[in-house]
C-alpha cells in the first residue's frame, strides 16, 4: 500500500503503482469520480511525462528533475510537529489558514471547518467522503487531463488536498491562506490536488503559498482546479519560494462564469525550476480575468509560465502581465496563448512580458500568442527584453544615487508594477518586504515557511528606504 | 576657481565632438554657453556630468582644483555637480518623493551628515516646490512620468533646490517651454543664485537670457568656443544669427 523505494520518476512506474492501490485509490470515490480516475490513468498511460519533443515543452527540460530519486507516499508520514510549521501568518493579517505538508491537509482532527455562513474548508479527502456531490460536480471537470501527462497523473492519483467551497451569494469574510510546506528526510515527489469553488455572487480571498522547510529535493505536482460562478469574485495568489533544488509544476485551471472576475497573481520569488500552468476558461458572458506574473531568478533556476485562456464567450476581457529579472545562469519561459473562438466578439485580450536580464548568461525565451477567429475584437501583446535602463541609470548617478543603490531601485520600481496590484494591503507590504530582500540576495528559505513566521523577523534594513512616505 | 576646462577633447565612438574647449567658471559666475545644433553643447554638459559613453581623450577638468576624471558620477554629484537634464528621464515606479530623498541623504552621507528626518525633508520639499510654484502633490508621482514638457523642466529645477550644488549646468532647459513656464523656472534660478555657487546655463536661444542674465556669454562652434563675451553677445547673435560666427570661422 505504501512505496517507500527511492526509484527515478518512469511512467511505468506509477502505472505499475496505480494498478497495485487501484481499490484503496477508489475506496472513497463515487462512481463518476472513480470513472474520472480510471480515463485519467488511461491517459497519463498514453501521453506519459512530458518531453521537449511536446510543443509546450519545448523549452522545459524534467529529464533531469524526473532522473532524481523520490519516496512517494499514498499515505501522510507521520507528521512532524504540524503546530510547529503552522504557526505562520502575515502579521497583522487576519486570515483563515489551512496547512498542508508534503501536499496532505494537516490538522485531521477537524478535517472540514464548516463556518456559519455555508462555507466549507479543509482537506479535499474529507470532503470526498462527506460532500461527493459537491465534489463530483466540478471535480476533474477543469482539469485537463486528455493533453496533459502530469495533469492526468495527478488526477489518477488524487486523494488529498484543499477543498474550499463558497455558497452563492456568500462573501468570505477573510482571506483564507492556504500554505503547502515541504518537509521530509529524503528527496519527495508529491501531489496534491486542490478544488475550489466559488458561487454565484459569491466571494473569495486566497492566499497559495509554495513553501520549503529544507533543502531536500523534492518534485510537486500539484493541480488546482478553480470554479467561479456567475457574478462570482476571486481574488488569487500564489507564492512560490522554494528550495533551489525543488521541482514544481503547478496547473491551475480557472472556469469563469458569467460576469465573473478573477485576479489572479503570481510570485516566484525562489525554486530550483518552476512550472506555472495557468488556464482560464470564459464559460460565460462578461468575464474579466487578470493575470499578473512576477519571477526574480538567478543561478541556475528555471521558471516557465504558461497561460492559455480560451475567450469561448464574447464580451469577456482578459489582461496578462508577467514581468521578470533573470541574473547569473537563469532561465525564463513566457508562453502566453490568447484563444479567440469565433463567436467571442467583443473580446478584449492583452498580453504583456517584460524582463530584465542582468547578466549575458541569463535567458528568455517569451512568446505571447494570439490566436483569433473573431474580427470584432480588441487584442494586443507585446514582449520586451533589456537590460537596466542607462538612462535613467546615468539620470539618478547624476543626483548623487549610487550606482547600486540605483540599480536597486529601478529593479524594484520595474517588479513594483506588480507588487502594486495585490489588494490586500498587508499582503503587499510582505511581498514589497520579500522582493527588496530577494532582490538583494538577502531572502532565505526560512526555516519555518516562507512567510516566516514564528520566529519574529528581523526588520528589513536598507541602504535606501524604498518606502514610501 | 570652481570649474576649469584646458584644452578638453572629448568625443564618442572614436568620432570627435569636443575639440580643444577652454572655460574657466569663477563661484557666483552665470555662464551661458550658445551655438548652432550639434556644436557639442550637450556633448560638454555630459562630459563634466561624467557620462561614461564619452571618452575624454585630451585635456582636463578641474572642478574647486580636483581633477573630475578621477571620480564617479555619483561622487560628482555629490561634490556639488548638477546637470539639469534638456530631456529629463521618465521612471515609473520610483516616486519623487523617494528619489529625492534616496538623492537628499546619499549626498549627506557622502559628506557625513545624518540622513534628514523625515519631518525635515518633507518640510524641506514643500518649501522648494514653491520656489517653481509646483503646486501639485509629488509625492505619489512617480519621476516624471506622464509629466508636460514644462513639468519635467520645472521638476529639474525642483530636484537642483533640493540639492543645493555648487555647479549648476542647465542643458538647453528652455527648450519647450512656454513663456509662462519660462518665467518660473528663470525666477527659480535666479532665487538659487548665491556668492559661491555657480550656473553654466547652455541654450539655444537669447529668449532665456532675458530672465537669466548671465556675466558672460561663449559661443561653442565645432567642438570649441570661438567667441566670448558680456551679456551682449547674446543679443548681437540674435540679432545676425549663427551664420556670422561660421564666417568668421572660415
Amino acid at each position: 500500500m505504501q512505496s517507500e523505494t527511492k526509484e527515478i520518476l518512469t511512467a511505468q512506474r506509477f502505472i505499475d503503482l496505480f494498478e497495485q492501490n487501484r481499490s484503496f485509490l477508489e475506496m472513497n470515490d463515487t462512481v463518476k469520480l472513480a470513472k474520472i480516475r480510471e480515463d485519467a490513468m488511461a491517459s497519463f498511460v498514453r501521453l506519459g511525462f512530458p518531453d521537449t519533443g511536446m510543443e509546450t515543452w519545448r523549452l522545459t527540460n524534467l529529464e533531469e528533475s524526473l532522473g532524481r530519486g523520490y519516496d512517494y507516499n499514498l499515505r501522510p508520514l507521520p507528521e512532524v510537529d504540524a503546530q510547529k510549521v503552522f504557526r505562520c501568518n502575515i502579521p497583522h493579517l487576519d486570515t483563515a489558514v489551512i496547512g498542508q505538508l508534503n501536499g496532505w491537509y494537516v490538522s485531521k482532527d477537524v478535517p472540514l471547518m464548516e463556518l456559519g455562513n455555508g462555507i466549507i474548508m479543509g482537506s479535499l479527502e474529507e470532503a470526498r467522503k462527506k460532500y461527493p456531490l459537491i465534489v463530483e460536480k466540478y471535480f476533474g471537470t477543469m482539469a485537463d487531463d486528455a493533453d496533459e501527462g502530469l495533469t492526468a497523473l495527478n488526477t489518477s492519483f488524487a486523494q488529498d488536498g484543499v477543498f474550499i467551497y463558497v455558497p452563492d451569494n456568500v462573501k468570505s469574510p477573510k482571506p483564507v491562506q492556504l500554505i503547502n510546506v515541504i518537509h521530509h528526510d529524503a528527496n519527495l515527489f508529491l501531489q496534491s490536488r486542490n478544488l475550489i469553488v466559488v458561487g454565484n455572487n459569491a466571494k473569495l480571498s486566497l492566499v497559495h503559498c509554495d513553501d520549503s522547510y529544507n533543502h531536500q529535493a523534492s518534485f510537486s505536482n500539484i493541480v488546482t482546479e478553480v470554479h467561479v460562478g456567475d457574478h462570482g469574485v476571486l481574488d488569487h495568489y500564489k507564492l512560490q519560494n522554494l528550495n533551489n533544488n525543488s521541482t514544481l509544476i503547478s496547473s491551475v485551471f480557472f472556469r469563469l462564469g458569467a460576469a465573473a472576475t478573477l485576479d489572479s497573481h503570481y510570485i516566484s520569488l525562489n525554486g530550483g525550476l518552476l512550472r506555472n500552468n495557468i488556464r482560464v476558461l470564459f464559460n460565460g458572458l462578461h468575464g474579466t480575468a487578470s493575470i499578473f506574473g512576477l519571477y526574480l531568478m538567478d543561478r541556475k533556476q528555471h521558471v516557465d509560465n504558461h497561460v492559455y485562456i480560451d475567450h469561448a464567450f464574447p464580451d469577456c476581457t482578459s489582461n496578462e502581465t508577467f514581468k521578470g529579472i533573470l541574473d547569473e545562469y537563469a532561465h525564463a519561459i513566457f508562453n502566453g496563448h490568447v484563444l479567440v473562438r469565433r463567436d467571442a466578439t467583443k473580446t478584449d485580450a492583452r498580453q504583456s512580458n517584460k524582463n530584465i536580464l542582468l547578466t549575458d548568461t541569463a535567458r528568455v525565451n517569451s512568446k505571447p500568442f494570439l490566436e483569433i477567429y473573431n474580427d470584432d475584437v480588441k487584442c494586443s501583446h507585446g514582449s520586451t527584453t533589456g537590460q537596466l535602463d542607462q538612462e535613467s541609470m546615468f539620470y539618478m548617478r547624476q543626483r548623487g544615487i549610487g550606482e547600486e543603490t540605483a540599480r536597486m531601485l529601478l529593479m524594484f520600481a520595474f517588479a513594483d508594477e506588480i507588487v502594486t496590484k495585490i489588494a490586500i494591503p498587508q499582503l503587499r507590504q510582505r511581498i514589497e518586504d520579500m522582493v527588496k530582500k530577494r532582490l538583494q540576495g538577502e531572502l532565505q528559505i526560512c526555516e519555518q515557511c516562507v512567510l516566516h513566521c514564528s520566529t519574529p523577523e528581523h526588520p528589513v534594513e536598507f541602504q535606501i528606504d524604498l518606502t514610501k512616505i | 576657481m570652481l570649474l576649469q576646462i584646458k584644452n578638453l577633447h572629448a568625443g564618442i565612438n572614436g568620432k570627435e565632438i569636443l575639440r580643444g574647449v577652454n572655460l574657466e567658471v569663477n563661484q557666483g559666475e552665470v555662464h551661458a554657453i550658445m551655438g548652432p545644433n550639434g556644436t557639442g553643447k550637450s556633448t560638454l554638459a555630459s562630459v563634466i556630468a561624467g557620462r561614461e559613453v564619452f571618452d575624454v581623450t585630451a585635456g582636463e577638468i578641474l572642478y574647486q582644483g580636483k581633477n573630475l576624471q578621477k571620480l564617479s558620477i555619483e561622487d560628482r554629484a555629490r561634490e556639488g555637480i548638477f546637470l539639469g537634464f534638456q530631456y529629463p528621464v521618465e521612471i515609473p515606479g520610483v516616486s519623487i518623493t523617494n528619489f529625492m530623498r534616496t538623492a537628499v541623504n546619499e549626498v549627506r552621507k557622502y559628506k557625513g551628515l545624518d540622513p534628514l528626518p523625515g519631518g525635515d525633508f518633507l518640510r524641506l520639499m514643500e518649501e522648494k516646490k514653491k520656489l517653481v510654484e509646483i503646486t501639485s502633490n509629488l509625492t505619489n508621482r512617480s519621476v516624471n512620468e506622464g509629466f508636460s514638457g514644462g513639468e519635467k523642466k520645472k521638476n529639474e529645477i525642483f530636484q537642483m533646490a533640493m540639492l543645493e550644488p555648487m555647479l549648476a549646468i542647465l542643458d538647453e532647459t528652455d527648450s519647450g517651454l512656454d513663456i509662462d513656464a519660462l518665467r518660473i523656472v528663470a525666477n527659480g534660478v535666479n532665487k538659487l543664485r548665491r556668492p559661491d555657487n555657480a550656473f553654466v546655463v547652455i541654450t539655444h536661444y537669447q529668449r532665456l537670457l532675458d530672465y537669466i542674465v548671465p556675466d558672460f556669454v561663449h559661443v561653442l562652434f565645432e567642438g570649441k568656443i570661438v567667441k566670448s563675451g558680456g551679456k551682449e553677445l547674446a543679443l548681437e547673435l540674435e540679432e545676425k544669427g549663427y551664420d556670422w560666427i561660421k564666417k568668421e570661422q572660415e
